[in-house]
Parts: structure tokens; C-alpha cells; sequence
């Protein structure tokens, strides 16, 4: 199948030309990386991870988030996901294939990372997370692969690769709970420690990745000649609504528990992000356009008219996403180390090299889409059945 | 053959590319490995003394293996003593032992290492001797 | 080339894929017999301190700014341990914090400015319980034996988990390399190389030796080491008459170094 992804209009290869650039710019800034040391980031004794890691965090999410498609059509036989569980479980793949490139360069003797495996320790989360996150990748690529391929072919998939399905739909929370875990167990770190981390994290994954799988959806259909379906696109919005809902809400029991309790080292973070503290607010701009963001995505995703009329819909999706990627991907962790252990606040910002590197991975997963996604549309251009040897669905 | 231009041209690539630790080596003087174990301080020994915690022909062949099992035993279990075939004692540091006679690194430690490519990472902590630092800087 | 057909070349292939098969295996099975040989060849120095559970006292009363300089100027010396100025990448072992900074839930409107700026020295807490030992995926700081929290800094592979999970804020992070920061190297101790962590480790090079921790050393009585566990020993006759409290105790680390105000 892989040949299909050789064959491709100039502006396919005009595209994977730019990403490519992207990723070279960030694999040299890399090499200057490895010689000097995690010194050229804006990381610090203080904040010790940053941008990095909150990229890591924040796809893990946008990787489990394709249960949302595969749940509902599997389980629950949604056939009007059927032409897009292909594109749930290709977008999981150059997730996870980013999340482990964030850890690797956030690494500061990257060249030992096989320690963990050598050296396997069970009483650390790192040791599940990479159990779980590499399950999930080979479980995304059997089965988007084979029920493709038997798509190509123009007959319904095997019956063996159901099992694997059932299990990659269990699998895809189990890799962001096991995320959350590696911030809520950690004493000393009021704002990561609450119980419902693991389940914010979720609701979180779920209202940003179906963001991101409508925007790629209307992509799609616009570069392609395939339709993902604009029932498909309403659906996704409708799960994307709740979830960012459940999400805001996650968010508000915290403040709650934070501020009615009135424990003051819980208050310290949000207070930081939200206003500031001692005078130190570099998070604050950051934690305002999330809020207004939030307030957009809310007022689209939930307001039937403007969900429906796909530009809104566009802009309501991209609110959701890049929302959930301030949240996640930055305030998240800079928050959680901010104040100190000694009760002072040592502010970070992501450098110049640090933000290239961050770029150049990025960069890397749209190239693995990009590929996956000119292969599933080529076949799906041309498939007849579904995965129940049915006739497709015209949209 | 479909395409058999491509393919050849790929195969040369290939090939090319598998060869390259040997074509790079094409017109460089080969120089033999020469290690050097005449330092004062072990020349300064009366005869009968002159022997390192184990045989040469083992220190040779093992000394790598050996040095993991040291820095395990000295980090993680504590133990800083070793005792070796003949019952001798000896306090195990690579800084502190090894090199307090193998004064010369350039010639004892790198003169193999660099023949056979290796780079141990030793160095990016261990302090190398300082007459070797001050020899090298003379020359 | 020319006088070997296919069909030896596949055997001479197949011999050598063989031979390289078992090669591994002998190589495998040789150094598991070696390792369990020296096992007994290893051995602990005779005169070598032990503990069941080090531990310390640090008597604030006794602290002065003299002490707390001449503290961390000898363990960071001895132990290589770089001077770094810019806070961002600051390494440091032992150090001066405020009392305010130290205990930040101890902090009082009502507490004299005397007290709020007490000098504390902060080090390590060779925690009996260490959050930082849980979360390391490669056992890279782990406790020994005798309750230290031990760095093997030749397996850390520096994804600072340690330093989100520890509260105390006792890890540093080799950001750069530190070499360059190291003016006076003591030739009997190891540096660090770029990447990864290092913190304070009890001063085990120096117990072994039958020495007590440099800080201890330097700090003219003001610092009181020994094993936690024995009941004769002169921290825990300190402890049964004397107040003393301990960092953030409430997050169930059980750190090994009391304070006495």
C-alpha cells in the first residue's frame, strides 16, 4: 500500500517539501542540543520540564482520542463513522510517534534511553507509560492497516483482527490515565495532585483530538476526493461539545477545592496563571487567550446553528484545539512547578531553540500523516464495503 | 526487468554506503596500537611488583567488563574493596587505583581505544592524570 | 568471487549467521559465571561506618553565616561540584535557605523578622520513603542499605522526573557541561557530565573511610550525624530531649535530617 503514498500531485509534494524543511531545521537545532546540553531551553533548576513534556502530555491525549470514532462505530455499530475510523486511527499513530520524540529530545543523556529497558523498574510510572504508549502504537497500526488493506481489496476485513480492535478501544484511555499519573502521585506538587487529573486529562483528550480530527476531516474532503461524511463531522462536533464542557467543569471543581477549602498552597498555581503571583505573570497573557478561546469553542460547539454551519464549526473546532493545547501543552506543566519548593516563583519561557526543536517534531507527525492519511484516502476513494461487507454510505 | 535502471542504481547506492567503513580507511597510514605501560610510577616498583590486580592477558581481555562490575559494586552495593585471585586487596576506583599507575592515558587508555574506534565515556567524568594533561600540553 | 556458486555462498552465509548465534550465547553464558565468581570478591572496607538509617540533626541555633560558608564551601569543593551563578542552572548540594524558605508552611504574619530569616541549611533528605526513588525509571537514585538515597549517575539518563517528584527541591540538573565551572578539581572524586542529575549523597565516599559527612565535619558541633535506628546513638538521645521538626513531614516522606530551633 505503501506505493500510493509515492504518487501525489505537485502539492502533495510541495507540502511533505515544507514539513521536510521544518524537520531539518529541527533535527540541526537538535544536534546543538545534544552538544551543549538541555542548557539552550528555557528550562531551569526550578521548572525542570517544560514545552517538551507538555507536548508529550497533550498528544497522548490527542493519540487516545481515537477511541472517540472507534468506540461508536465498533461497539455500537455508529455506521456513519465508517468511513472515518480509518482517519481516527491513522491520526494515533504520528501521535504516539511524537510523543515519543518529545520524551527523547527532553532526555538529557538521550543516547542511554534503553536503561529503561534494561534497568525495568515497576515502581515508576515512566516504566508503564512506555509499556502502554508502545502497545497502543502497534495496536493502531495492525489494525488501521489490515482492515485498510482489506479495503483496498474490496472485501470485508478478517475476522482475527476483532480482538485487536476490542482491545486497542480499551487500550486508548489506559495511556492517558497512566500519563496523568506520572504528574498526581508526585507529593509537593499541589496543582498536578488531584485525583481527578487522570479524568480531566481524559475529558480533556476527548474535546481536542475530535477538534482536530473535524478540521483534518474538512481538509480532507477539500484535497481529496474522498468525503469523511458531513453526518461524521456533526457527530465529532457533538463529542468534542460535551467533552469540552466536562472539561471546563473538571477545571472549576479544582478552583473550587483550591479556594472553598481555602488550603493555600492549592490556590498558588492557579493564582500564577490567572493573575499572576508576586508580580511574576508571564503565564497570565497565555491563561487569558485559553479562557477566551474556551469561551469560543463553547458558544460554537454548543449553539446548533453555528455547529452546524461548517465555517463556524472550523473556527469553534480550532478554539477547542488550540484551548486544550495552551492548557495542556504549557500551563499545565510550568504551572505545577511554579511556586518553587522554597516558595518562590522562577518563571520559564520556551526558547527560540527550544521552540524549533518543538516545530521539527510536530512537523515529523504531519509527515507521517500526511503520508497515512494519502493512503487512506486513495484506497476509501475507491472502497465499496465497510468493515460488515455492507455497500459504503454516501454522505 | 521492470525498472532495472533504478534498481542498479539503488544497489550501487547500497553498496556504497555498506563499504563506507572500508573506503574511508583507503590511503590513511595505518598505524598499530601501541600501548605503553613503562610509567614512572610503575617503573619505579621494584620487579616482582610490577603487576596490575589481575594477569595481563585477563586485564586485557576483561578489563572493560571488569571496570562495569567495579563501578557496580562501588555505587550501587556500597563494597570499595576488591580481592583478587591471589588475595590481594584493592580499593576500586578507576581515578584512584587504575590510573595512580597507569599515569600515561594517551598511551595506555586511548592508544587501543582509538585503534579499534571506541569512545568510552570514562573520561566525561573521571579525571584523567594531571602529568598526562601537562605532558599533552608541552608537546 | 567468481569460483563460488550461489549455492556455497548461501552455506558460507548460513555457517556465519550460525557462528555468530552461538558466539553471543558463549559470550552471555561466560559473563554470568564470571559475575557470580567475583561476587565474593567484593567487599566493604573494614573501618567503614554503618547505619541501619543515617540520619541528621542540624541545630539552627548553632548555625552562623561562618558555618554555613565553610559547609558548603568544603562538600562543594571535595565533591567537584560546579559554581554555577545563574539561578536558572545553579547545582548545589548543600545550601543557605531563609527559615521562610525552607519551612514555607511554617510561615507566620506574626513571626518575627528574626526567625522569618533564620539561616536553615538544606540538603538532601535521604528520605526513608523517597518520592524521587519511586519515580526514577531506571533505578538510577535509588536507597541503599543504610538509608542513603544514592545517584548512580552512569545510568541516570536525565528525564528529571526525580526533580518534579522531589519536594524539596534537593535535585540539580547538569543543564550544561559543568566542567567548565570547576576551578579547583579534587582529584580523588569524580565530575558530572552534561544531563544528568546529581544531588548531596550523604558523604558516602567519606563514611566508608570511617570519616564523618564533610558538612558535619565543618560545621564546629553545630551538625549531628549517626544511625537513626540505634537508640544509643547521640541523634536520637538529641531527639528524645530535644524539639525538632522536619521538612514538609506531612507528605509522608520521612526525610532523615531534624532541625532544632
Amino acid at each position: 500500500m505503501l506505493e500510493i503514498a509515492l504518487k501525489g500531485s505537485p502539492r502533495y509534494w510541495g507540502w511533505l517539501f515544507f514539513l521536510a524543511t521544518l524537520i531539518g531545521a529541527g533535527v540541526i537545532t537538535y544536534l546543538y542540543q545534544f552538544q551543549i546540553g538541555l542548557g539552550i531551553t528555557g528550562m531551569s533548576r526550578d521548572v525542570s520540564w517544560g514545552l517538551y513534556i507538555g507536548q508529550f502530555t497533550f498528544l497522548v491525549g490527542v493519540a487516545a482520542s481515537a477511541v472517540t470514532i472507534v468506540l461508536p462505530y465498533y461497539l455500537h455499530n455508529y455506521k456513519k463513522y465508517g468511513r472515518i475510523a480509518i482517519i481516527g486511527e491513522f491520526l494515533a499513530i504520528p501521535a504516539i510517534l511524537m510523543c515519543m520524540l518529545f520524551i527523547f529530545v527532553d532526555l538529557g543523556q538521550p543516547m542511554r534511553v534503553l536503561n529503561v529497558l534494561l534497568h525495568p523498574t515497576p515502581n515508576s510510572v515512566m516504566f508503564y507509560d512506555m509499556i502502554v504508549l508502545s502497545g497502543y502504537l502497534i495496536l493502531n497500526l495492525l489494525c488501521g492497516w489490515v482492515i485498510l488493506m482489506s479495503e483496498k481489496k474490496g472485501a470485508p476485513p478478517p475476522k482475527w483482527i476483532k480482538p485487536f480492535l476490542y482491545i486497542a478501544i480499551c487500550w486508548a484511555p489506559s495511556i492517558h490515565i497512566v500519563t496523568a499519573f506520572l504528574y498526581q502521585g508526585l507529593p509537593g506538587r499541589d496543582y498536578w495532585m488531584t485525583a481527578i487529573m487522570a479524568a480531566k486529562f481524559l475529558s480533556s483528550a476527548f474535546a481536542s483530538g475530535p477538534s482536530l480530527l473535524i478540521i483534518l476531516c474538512m481538509l480532507i474532503r477539500k484535497f481529496t476526493n474522498f468525503d469523511p461524511g458531513k453526518e461524521a463531522i456533526q457527530s465529532l462536533a457533538k463529542t468534542a461539545a460535551y467533552f469540552l464542557l466536562v472539561t471546563i467543569a473538571f477545571y472549576l471543581f479544582e478552583v473550587f477545592t483550591a479556594f472553598y477549602s481555602g488550603i493555600t498552597s492549592h490556590q498558588y498555581s492557579i493564582i500564577y496563571l490567572f493573575s499572576g503571583l508576586e508580580g511574576y505573570s508571564k503565564l497570565v497573557p497565555v491563561m487569558s487567550i485559553c479562557v477566551l478561546l474556551a469561551a469560543i469553542g463553547v458558544l460554537i460547539l454548543v449553539t446548533p446553528p453555528l455547529r452546524k454551519w461548517e465555517v463556524t464549526l472550523a473556527i469553534g473546532a480550532a478554539s477547542t484545539f488550540l484551548c486544550m493545547w495552551l492548557e495542556k501543552g504549557i500551563t499545565l506543566v510550568v504551572g505545577g512547578f511554579i511556586p518553587n519548593a522554597f516558595d518562590r516563583v522562577f518563571e520559564y519561557w520556551p526558547t527560540l531553540p527550544e521552540t524549533i526543536i518543538t516545530i521539527g517534531v510536530w512537523s515529523f507527525g504531519f509527515f507521517v500523516l500526511t503520508i497515512l492519511y494519502k493512503i487512506a484516502s486513495s484506497v476509501k476513494e475507491k472502497a465499496i464495503f465497510d468493515k460488515y461487507g455492507e455497500k459504503q454510505i454516501k454522505a | 526487468m521492470y525498472d532495472g535502471g533504478k534498481i542498479i542504481f539503488g544497489l550501487i547506492i547500497f553498496i556504497a554506503l555498506v563499504t563506507l567503513p572500508f573506503t574511508l580507511g583507503i590511503g590513511k597510514e595505518y598505524i598499530k596500537a601501541n600501548p605503553k605501560i613503562d610509567t614512572p610510577e610503575i617503573m619505579k616498583l621494584p620487579e616482582a611488583e610490577r603487576k596490575c590486580v589481575e594477569s595481563k592477558d585477563f586485564m586485557r581481555k576483561e578489563h572493560m567488563k571488569m571496570l562495569i562490575e567495579w563501578r557496580d559494586a562501588v555505587v550501587r552495593d556500597g563494597k570499595t574493596l576488591y580481592v583478587n585471585s591471589q588475595g590481594k586487596t584493592f580499593n576500586m576506583s578507576l581515578q584512584n587505583t587504575c590510573m595512580q599507575c597507569h599515569s600515561n592515558k594517551s598511551k595506555f587508555c586511548d592508544e587501543c581505544h582509538n585503534y579499534v574506534k571506541v569512545k568510552p565515556y570514562c573520561w566525561d567524568c573521571h579525571l584523567e592524570p594531571k602529568e598526562n594533561i601537562k605532558k599533552e600540553a608541552g608537546l | 568471487m567468481s569460483n563460488i556458486n550461489r549455492r556455497e555462498f548461501l552455506k558460507i552465509l548460513g555457517i556465519g549467521t550460525f557462528m555468530g548465534i552461538g558466539g553471543w550465547s558463549m559470550f552471555e553464558v561466560v559473563g554470568k559465571g564470571e559475575i557470580e565468581a567475583f561476587a565474593e570478591k567484593y567487599k566493604k572496607v573494614p573501618g567503614a561506618l554503618q547505619a541501619k538509617r543515617w540520619a541528621m540533626v542540624i541545630d539552627l541555633k548553632k548555625l552562623d553565616q561562618q558555618i554555613i560558608n565553610d559547609c558548603t564551601e568544603v562538600c562543594h569543593r571535595i565533591h567537584n561540584v560546579p559554581k554555577i551563578l545563574n539561578p536558572k542552572e545553579e547545582i548545589k548540594w548543600i545550601w543557605d535557605e531563609k527559615f521562610k524558605n525552607a519551612f514555607p508552611e511554617l510561615k507566620d504574619d506574626y513571626m518575627s523578622s528574626e526567625i522569618k530569616n533564620m539561616h536553615v541549611l538544606v540538603l538532601c533528605n535521604h528520605c526513608e520513603n523517597p518520592p524521587c526513588v519511586r519515580v526514577c525509571p531506571t533505578k538510577a537514585t535509588f536507597k541503599r542499605k543504610d538509608g542513603i538515597v544514592m545517584m548512580d549517575m552512569h545510568r541516570c539518563i536525565g528525564c528529571r522526573f526525580c526533580m518534579a517528584g522531589c519536594p524539596y527541591g534537593a535535585r540539580s540538573f547538569n543543564w550544561r557541561d559543568p566542567k567548565d565551572y570547576i576551578k579547583n578539581e579534587n582529584p580523588e572524586f569524580p565530575l558530572r557530565m552534561r544531563g544528568v542529575v546529581e544531588k548531596c549523597t550523604f558523604c558516602y565516599e567519606r563514611l566508608d573511610r570511617g570519616l564523618p559527612p564533610a558538612c558535619v565535619e565543618a560545621s564546629k558541633g553545630a551538625i549531628m550525624y549517626g544511625d537513626i535506628t540505634d537508640p544509643n546513638s547521640e541523634i536520637r538521645k538529641i531527639l528524645s530531649s530535644n524539639f525538632a521538626i522536619r521538612r514538609k513531614a506531612k507528605l509522608g516522606t520521612k526525610p532523615s535530617v531534624y532541625y532544632l530551633l
